[in-house]
């Protein structure tokens, strides 16, 4: 009875949520067909060759800073305003040094502070704290005692004396 | 090679329309090989092709970056540009500043140095900023900032207590700003002076009376159209007392 009920109801409402339960395997299989075959018939795409990302060899940009190596637009004259002197100077040479920077370009050399070796150096200790810190609590003395080769005499472990009476 | 079609042009005048093309080297498999190019003002990209939007004289400076130098009074905000504002609003945490471009700039409260949302900076309307554009395409509004990228004002900000303000074209500001300018060379032999120059066309000047702040603007607005001698000769007579 159940069954004649449903086939007369209407396909839209036996799509709703509350009469799916109520639905029998086969009704349910054909409702979702119909769905789909809705679905395929309004999906569309456009009938276009792939589109393919091309790599841009050709860069804009909108200024003439660059161009034409414009300087800071601050300027002061015969000391009218020390400040801005102080900062014409520093932004200019700061503009003119990367130029240098630029034009000197030697890969692989650089002036450094630091030597390699004193580099190797303090990267040593830093490894070996960075690996301590790391290192589970448990593991933590036989890091230790691999660090220091010469193992020295370990304390014997502590444990709760019993007082005496 | 890309660059060849733009070689022999160099030092010519073009017009808007003049079209750049050039085959990309393909290689065996099927992938291009060539080197970058940048176009500059005047420039723009049409899928390979670079067009020409400007009349002007196409110049070139290594490695491999053109553009088209040209004369105009217009200014288009371009990123990274300082310029000379006038804030003409003040509207929430923005402030609005006429930079001479199609539409007004914004300048948020938040861009200047030292502030924050409890220490606002003292803007009022009518003051004169100098700024920077962090936003400026033809698409959306011009955003300006008065820090830049550490937080420091680098002498960006709220200027100009006194002073004269005028425009001038933006050519000539392209003079006034080029490394070892002969107009500022000039210039720097006259009085003690302070000027500001912005991008956009906008030249602020100071000096220590308004007899000479004005003779000062008046010697850069001359400079617009002077041959050089002619520029050294009213120089002269200036710094001699007798103009």
């Amino acid at each position: 009875m159940a069954n004649d009920g449903a086939s007369k109801l209407s396909k839209n409402l036996l799509r709703m949520k509350f009469m799916q339960r109520s639905l029998g395997a086969d009704v349910k299989k054909q409702l979702e067909e119909d769905e789909k075959r809705i679905i395929s018939d309004e999906h569309w795409y456009l009938d276009l060759p792939e589109l393919k990302a091309k790599e841009n060899y050709i860069i804009e940009e909108s200024s003439f800073v660059p161009c034409e190596d414009l300087v800071y637009g601050r300027m002061s004259f015969k000391g009218f305003n020390p400040e801005v002197e102080k900062l014409m100077t520093l932004m200019n040479t700061h503009n003119r040094d990367e130029e240098e920077e630029e034009e000197m370009e030697d890969p692989g050399r650089m002036e450094t502070d630091v030597t390699d070796e004193e580099m190797a150096r303090r990267y040593e200790s830093l490894v070996e704290s960075m690996k301590k810190k790391f290192a589970k609590k448990r593991n933590r003395p036989a890091l230790d005692q691999d660090v220091n080769s010469n193992v020295e005499d370990v304390q014997p472990k502590k444990a709760f004396l019993k007082p005496q009476d | 090679m890309m660059q060849s079609c733009f070689k022999n042009k160099i030092g010519d005048v073009v017009l808007p329309g003049d079209i750049f093309s050039f085959e990309l080297p393909v290689t065996e498999d099927g992938s291009v090989k060539a080197e970058k190019i940048i176009c500059g003002p005047g420039l723009r990209r049409n899928g390979d092709e670079v067009l020409v939007c400007k009349s002007g004289i196409l110049r070139h400076k290594q490695p491999n970056l053109y553009w088209i130098d040209s004369q105009q009074k217009r200014y288009v905000p371009a990123k990274g540009e300082s310029v000379i504002g006038i804030v003409t609003a003040k509207s929430g945490d923005i402030f609005k500043v006429d930079v001479g471009g199609s539409e007004q700039a914004s300048l948020s409260y938040l861009a200047f140095e030292g502030a924050t949302k409890r220490n606002r900076p003292n803007v009022q309307v009518g003051d004169l900023v100098y700024a920077q554009f962090i936003i400026a395409n033809k698409d959306m509004e011009p955003e300006l900032v008065c820090i830049d990228s550490n937080g420091k004002a680098n002498g960006m900000g709220v200027f100009g207590a006194d002073g004269f303000l005028f425009k001038v074209s933006l050519g000539l500001v392209r003079r006034l700003l080029a490394p070892q300018s002969e107009i500022v060379k000039d210039l720097e032999k006259l009085f003690p002076s302070e000027i500001v120059v912005g991008m956009n066309g906008c030249v602020w000047v100071k000096a220590k009376t308004v007899q000479q702040t004005l003779i000062v603007a008046n010697l850069i607005e001359s400079c617009e159209n002077m041959t050089a001698q002619q520029r050294q000769a009213l120089f002269k007579r200036v710094a001699d007392g007798n103009l």
